[in-house]
C-alpha cells in the first residue's frame, strides 16, 4: 500500500527531515511509527498526504508514484486517502454532523446518501446521539473521534493519522486506537505516527522507530 | 461497542451525476453564503450600501441627462435654422432646392419662404409698408427655413449647417439658435463624463467587493485549510465566496434601484409644481424596466467579478501547512 524508495526531505535552511528512508507498508496492515518530536514522523505522513513532496527518493501509494500526481491532481488524490489529525481540524462553525459530512460534500455525494454515511460513520465511532452538537461541547476525546469519522467517512483504504493521541490521557488514548485497530480489521492499512510506545505494545502492531530522519528498528521488538 | 457493518457504510463512495451535482452544490453554496451575510448583517449592509450609493449615482446622472434631453427635444424648432440664398435665384430653383434638402434623412422638413412673400410679411410686421413701397426691387433673399431631423446630435447639425452653407445655391446659414446647440454640447459632455464616471465607479464597486472577500478569506483561511485537505478542489473552495460577491452585488443593485427611485419619488412634486408654473406638460421620465434590470444586473456582474478576483488569486495561495 505504501513504499517509500531512498525518500529525503530537506528543508529551506538545510534541516534533514528524513534522509534516505525505505519503508513498505503491505495492504491490510497497522503499523505505527514512532520517534521523539523532530524524528521525521510528521514529515512522512505530509509526503503521503501531499502536502509536500520529496527533495529526493519515491513515494508510492496504493501504486501510485506521489511524483507522478500533478499539482491539480492533488485534491483527487487526497480525498482516497483518510486524515486524523492532532488537532482534530474541526470547524467550530457547524454542528458535528456537518464536521462528518465534508469529504462526501467535496466528493460530490448525494445529500441523502451523506447523510446516513455519516450517522454510519458516527455510530462507528459512538457518536451518533452527539450528532447535532458543536464541536467545541464535547471532549477532546470525542473531538478526536469526529475527526475519525470524518476521515472515513469516504471509507479510504489507507488512514494516516499523525499523533492522534497527543492530547488525550491513556484512557482516551487507548479507545481510540482500539476503534482504529477495528477499521484494520475490516482491511483498512493505517500508518499512524504516536511516541506512546507503551500504548502501541498494548495493541502489538508494527512498529517503525524513526530518530533523526533515519529508521531506527523496523522490528517490534528492537526496544525490549 | 461494536463495529456497525451496514451497508451504507461498506459500499464506496459514488457520487451522483455531474449536472445534478453542480446543481445541487451550487444551490447549497449559494444558501450557504447569503447565511453567512446574514449573520453579519451590519457589516453586510455596510458593503451593500457602498454598493448601492456607487451604482445610484452614475444611474440617477444618467436619468437627469436623459430628462434634459427630452426637455431640450420639446425645443425641436428652436432648432431650426435658416438659409439664405443667393439674390439672383429663381423662384423655381428655390423651391427645387427645398424640395431636395427635404428629402434627406436628417432633414425633417424644410419650408421655402419666397422673397415676395418674405417681403410681404416683412411690410406687415415692420410697419415700414410705405418706406418699403419705394424699393424699385425686392431686397431680400428666398429663405429656406430647415428643421433638423429628430436623430441629430448637435455635432450632426453642425455638418448639415456646413454642408448646406457650401451650396452654390446658398448665400449664408443663419443659426438664431447657438444656445440650444451649446446646451446640447453641454449634455454630451456630461454624458461622456457620466460614462467615464461610471467606468471609474464600477472599478470601485469591484475593490470594495475584493477587499471584502479578501478579508472573509482571512477570517476563514483554517477552514480552507481543512478543506483542501480533505481534497477540495480550488473551485470547491472558491465557490462560496464568489456566492458572497454575487449576493452583494445582487442586493447592492437592488438597493441603488430602490435609491433611484426613491429620488424620483422625491422630485416629482416639486417637478409637477414648476411645470404648472411654465404651464407646460413637462413629466420626469422614470425608469424603464430594461434599465431597471440593467442596475442590478450590474451589480451581480461586479459583485461576482469582484470576488472572483481576488478569490482566485488568494485560493492557490493558501495550502495546508
Amino acid at each position: 500500500m505504501i513504499h517509500l524508495e531512498n525518500v529525503s526531505k530537506r528543508y529551506p535552511g538545510g534541516q534533514e527531515a528524513l534522509s534516505g528512508l525505505d519503508l513498505d507498508v503491505e495492504k491490510g496492515e497497522m503499523v505505527f511509527v514512532t520517534g521523539h518530536s523532530g524524528a521525521g514522523k510528521s514529515t512522512l505522513l505530509r509526503l503521503i498526504a501531499l502536502i509536500e513532496r520529496p527533495t529526493s527518493g519515491q513515494v508510492i501509494v496504493d501504486n501510485r508514484n506521489t511524483r507522478r500526481v500533478k499539482r491539480r491532481k492533488i485534491p483527487a488524490y487526497r480525498r482516497q486517502i483518510g486524515m486524523v489529525f492532532q488537532d482534530h481540524k474541526l470547524l467550530y462553525d457547524r454542528p458535528v454532523s456537518d464536521n462528518v459530512a465534508l469529504p462526501l460534500i467535496i466528493a460530490g455525494v448525494r445529500h441523502r446518501d451523506a447523510i446516513r454515511r455519516v450517522r454510519a460513520a458516527l455510530d462507528q465511532v459512538g457518536l451518533l446521539h452527539k450528532e447535532k452538537q458543536s464541536p467545541e461541547t464535547l471532549s477532546a476525546g470525542e473531538q478526536q473521534r469526529v475527526g475519525i469519522a470524518r476521515a472515513i467517512v469516504t471509507r479510504p483504504k489507507l488512514l494516516i493519522a499523525d499523533e492522534p493521541t497527543g492530547n488525550l490521557d491513556p484512557d482516551l488514548s487507548l479507545e481510540v486506537m482500539r476503534i482504529f485497530r477495528r477499521f484494520n480489521e475490516v482491511g483498512v492499512t493505517l500508518l499512524v505516527a504516536s511516541h506512546d510506545i507503551a500504548l502501541i505494545d498494548r495493541l502489538g502492531c508494527r512498529r517503525i522507530a524513526l530518530e533523526n530522519g533515519h529508521l531506527q528498528a523496523a522490528e517490534h521488538d528492537a526496544w525490549l | 461497542m461494536a463495529l456497525t457493518r451496514n451497508a451504507d457504510a461498506v459500499a464506496p463512495v459514488r457520487a451522483s451525476g455531474p449536472v445534478s451535482i453542480w446543481a445541487t452544490r451550487h444551490a447549497s453554496t449559494s444558501i450557504g453564503a447569503l447565511g453567512r451575510l446574514f449573520r453579519q448583517p451590519f457589516s453586510s449592509l455596510m458593503i451593500v450600501l457602498v454598493i448601492a450609493v456607487t451604482l445610484a449615482l452614475p444611474a440617477s446622472i444618467n436619468l437627469v441627462i436623459q430628462n434634459a434631453r427630452a426637455l431640450s427635444g420639446s425645443w425641436d424648432n428652436a432648432l431650426d435654422f435658416s438659409v439664405y440664398l443667393k439674390r439672383d435665384l429663381a423662384v423655381a430653383d428655390a423651391e427645387a432646392l427645398g424640395k431636395l434638402l427635404g428629402q434627406r434623412a436628417d432633414v425633417d422638413s424644410v419650408e421655402v419662404i419666397t422673397a415676395t412673400a418674405a417681403l410681404a410679411e416683412f411690410k406687415q410686421q415692420s410697419g415700414f409698408g410705405d418706406a418699403l413701397e419705394q424699393l424699385s426691387e425686392n431686397p431680400l433673399p428666398h429663405t429656406l427655413i430647415v428643421r433638423p431631423g429628430a436623430g441629430n446630435t448637435s455635432a450632426s447639425i453642425g455638418l448639415l449647417q456646413e454642408e448646406i452653407g457650401n451650396l452654390p445655391e446658398v448665400e449664408i446659414v443663419q443659426i438664431d439658435t447657438d444656445w440650444v446647440q451649446r446646451f446640447h454640447a453641454i449634455l454630451d459632455i456630461a454624458r461622456q463624463a457620466m460614462v467615464i464616471g461610471a467606468a471609474l465607479l464600477g472599478l470601485a464597486i469591484v475593490v470594495v467587493i475584493g477587499n471584502t472577500i479578501r478579508l472573509d478569506i482571512e477570517n476563514r483561511r483554517d477552514e480552507i485549510e481543512v478543506t483542501k485537505l480533505l481534497g477540495a478542489t480550488n473551485a470547491f473552495v472558491r465557490r462560496p465566496f464568489l456566492w458572497s460577491g454575487f449576493w452583494y452585488g445582487l442586493f447592492g443593485g437592488l438597493m441603488a434601484l430602490a435609491l433611484v427611485l426613491l429620488g424620483l419619488h422625491l422630485l416629482e412634486g416639486p417637478i409637477s409644481r414648476l411645470a404648472g408654473l411654465y404651464q407646460s406638460n413637462l413629466a420626469v421620465s422614470s425608469l424603464s424596466v430594461e434599465e431597471g434590470a440593467a442596475i442590478v444586473a450590474v451589480g451581480v456582474t461586479l459583485g461576482w467579478f469582484g470576488s472572483w478576483l481576488t478569490a482566485a488569486r488568494h485560493m492557490r495561495r493558501i495550502e495546508p501547512r
